[in-house]
């Protein structure tokens, strides 16, 4: 495996993660929850397609997958988390 | 005065801000400035005033001392006559620290200040990460100290009265009308001892977030507001804590998004406790609300409660800053939330940029018009402020479940991960804003690279002077244009005919790595390297703006061109 076989783990936004994150936000602006998932599952297979490489795909896929089941550490601030606070929100 | 407006200030602060817990305030013994009569009061003629500051706040006094190291006379007339009445503003930055010791206050405010440069980011329990602000050693000033803003006031107005020929200070001389017109401005000013009228060639109105003339002259405060209450608690106790800022996301201690804790001098720490927009102010502000939220963070440690607050806040922005000729400063010009530090340091950098062109104006060295790069650059420093203090509200405060998904998972991901650690957003801290690319700077000089491109900030670096004292290079720049010149040999030095011509006359700073014989102007000796490293090595000639911003540069000396960047940077180009 080549090193652009492995995800990358480092800081990737060269500065610009702010400006990511507010587009990201952006993009969800006005949409409904199951409209915000739509657009999630197309984002991903978009990016999917630009990455290409079916090892980094596999290990991403893998490295989230962990975090939302382990359920410990802390670490699962996936849709569990997400659908409690929503409660507290309310 | 038949165009004196005169109305109740409209405060047009949608925020009802609740009045802090009464101030037990055991620990700072506030002093009140005597009220002296004015002498306009007992008939005498008002003499008409170069510059009169409204609002003797951190930026007010800020601007009054560097006004009077220009030799401008200013007059300072405050509505209160004591220093702020709370904490309020504690974060000082580096670029804050540098402008204050260029106007002789900073050491009174390291000597008492806590110097901090370590953030650490929590979630839950547990340590995501933690970010140092000052990675490379080599300058005078730390990243941030934190000094309460009734200290800041204290310690200005101390060095204003050390400047007593140039500056006035009047305490319960408050502003209730204005008229401003092409020619100056007249003001009427309420005493306890009466009313009188006052004129001023310029007003700078550094009247804080409710300016009242930014509110007598009817101009808009455009801007956003966020719902989030947050309980803000000043706590004296003695406790082992290292001088870091912790911030946590869902801390464990407090049923809340976020909390923040800070420590400041005299044993007094800064509680932040994030309480949701459906926060009731009245009720959070009880000691029965406020004490169990800080017993559940310092544990069994006894606190006394110095001060409390229950705020929301706004980011707001007036389109300009310089109308006619009054200039507004500091928050009366643009409000940021609290988080990054970007408000009272924002705001000083605002007296930094204005302080010398209006000087100029007023010397006739420069043209009015030289104000309109206030307005360009400062609004610039407004913008990206109230950009990065929005993005860390949004990022604390989740308004939907796509939001809230991302936010979560990104702080899910943050331990394990260091690319999302880069957008965990707990306050973008403040920066010196880059003047690059606008109106005063001339095209860069590519071949130099590096960070020191027009309109950076100059960075600092150790020398050793004429004297061989070792010093610092930021303390042999500023306050007028200064020529900096790297030199190796002695056909690097410019020669003083070919300087001649140059109007305003610039000083000139000869930075050399080795002793170089046969200069003749007083030169700087750089024992590490790191003056050539951070500006590009021997040849590189700087023109530094009097408020310590590269105004150009180039590979060589070139006399011409420097005229001509020193004409731009007037605002006098052709």
């Amino acid at each position: 495996m080549t090193s652009s076989d492995k995800i990358r783990r480092q800081d990737g936004f060269a500065g610009k993660g702010d400006d990511f994150y507010e587009a990201l936000l952006a993009a969800h602006q006005g949409l409904d929850d199951k409209q915000s998932a739509a657009l999630n599952a197309r984002l991903v297979l978009l990016l999917a397609n630009h990455i290409g490489s079916l090892p980094v795909l596999r290990e991403a896929l893998a490295l989230a997958r962990a975090g939302v089941r382990s359920g410990e550490q802390g670490s699962d601030a996936g849709i569990g988390t997400a659908s409690k606070n929503e409660n507290k929100q309310r | 005065m038949a165009h004196l407006i005169r109305q109740k200030p409209a405060y047009d602060d949608a925020v009802p801000a609740t009045e802090a817990i009464p101030p037990q305030m055991a620990r700072y013994e506030y002093m009140h400035f005597p009220y002296v009569e004015p002498p306009e009061l007992g008939g005498a003629a008002a003499k008409r005033r170069p510059v009169i500051v409204v609002g003797a706040g951190p930026v007010g006094l800020t601007a009054a001392i560097d006004l009077a190291l220009h030799d401008v006379a200013v007059l300072v007339l405050d509505e209160s006559d004591v220093v702020s009445v709370g904490s309020r503003a504690i974060c000082w930055a580096k670029r804050t620290l540098e402008i204050w010791d260029r106007l002789g206050v900073a050491e009174r405010m390291l000597a008492k200040g806590v110097t901090w440069n370590l953030g650490r980011v929590y979630h839950r329990d547990q340590e995501l990460y933690s970010f140092n602000l000052a990675p490379e050693g080599g300058h005078k000033m730390p990243a941030f100290i934190n000094l309460q803003q009734y200290y800041v006031e204290e310690f200005l107005i101390a060095r204003a009265s050390e400047l007593a020929n140039r500056i006035e200070l009047r305490w319960k001389n408050k502003v209730t009308g204005i008229s401003s017109g092409a020619g100056g401005v007249e003001l009427e000013v309420e005493t306890p001892g009466g009313r009188y009228r006052l004129e001023a060639d310029w007003v700078i109105a550094a009247d804080g977030g409710r300016s009242s003339i930014r509110g007598m002259l009817g101009l808009p405060f455009p801007g956003e507001v966020f719902e989030e209450r947050f309980l803000i608690a000043d706590v004296h106790m003695q406790a082992e804590f290292p001088n870091e800022r912790w911030f946590w996301f869902e801390p464990t201690f407090h049923r809340g998004e976020s909390a923040l804790l800070h420590r400041q001098p005299d044993d007094i720490f800064r509680l932040d406790f994030q309480l949701g927009p459906s926060a009731d102010p009245e009720l959070e502000r009880r000691p029965e609300r406020v004490l169990p939220r800080i017993r559940a963070v310092v544990g069994e440690t006894p606190f006394e409660l110095e001060w409390s607050s229950v705020y929301a806040f706004r980011c707001a922005r007036m389109d300009r800053f310089v109308h006619g000729r009054v200039i507004f400063a500091g928050d009366s010009a643009h409000l940021v939330s609290p988080f990054g530090a970007r408000g009272g340091n924002g705001g000083i950098q605002d007296a930094d940029n204005l302080c010398w062109k209006l000087a100029s104006v007023l010397n006739g060295e420069a043209r009015a018009s030289l104000l309109d790069s206030y307005d360009e650059e400062r609004g610039r420093g407004a913008d990206e402020n109230i950009l990065n203090s929005t993005r860390t509200t949004n990022f604390m405060t989740p308004k939907t479940a796509a939001e809230r998904l991302f936010r979560d998972s990104i702080l899910a991901l943050a331990r394990g991960f260091p690319f999302a650690r880069s957008l965990v957003n707990a306050g973008r801290l403040s920066k010196p804003c880059s003047l690059e690319a606008l109106s005063l700077q001339s095209d860069d000089d590519q071949e130099l690279g590096g960070a020191m491109v027009p309109g950076a900030p100059c960075a600092d670096a150790p020398i050793v002077d004429a004297g061989g004292r070792p010093g610092w290079l930021l303390e042999h720049l500023g306050g007028n244009f200064t020529l900096l010149v790297l030199a190796d040999t002695p056909a690097e030095i410019p020669d003083s005919f070919a300087l001649a011509g140059i109007e305003p006359a610039p000083g000139l700073c000869v930075v050399s790595r080795n002793g170089l014989q046969g200069c003749k102007n007083p030169m700087l000796l750089d024992p590490e390297g790191l003056v050539h490293a951070r500006y590009g090595g021997a040849g590189a000639v700087y023109l530094v703006r009097p408020d310590q911003h590269v105004a150009a540069r180039f590979r060589g000396f070139d006399a011409a061109a420097i005229h001509r960047a020193l004409l731009r940077a007037c605002g006098n180009a052709a």
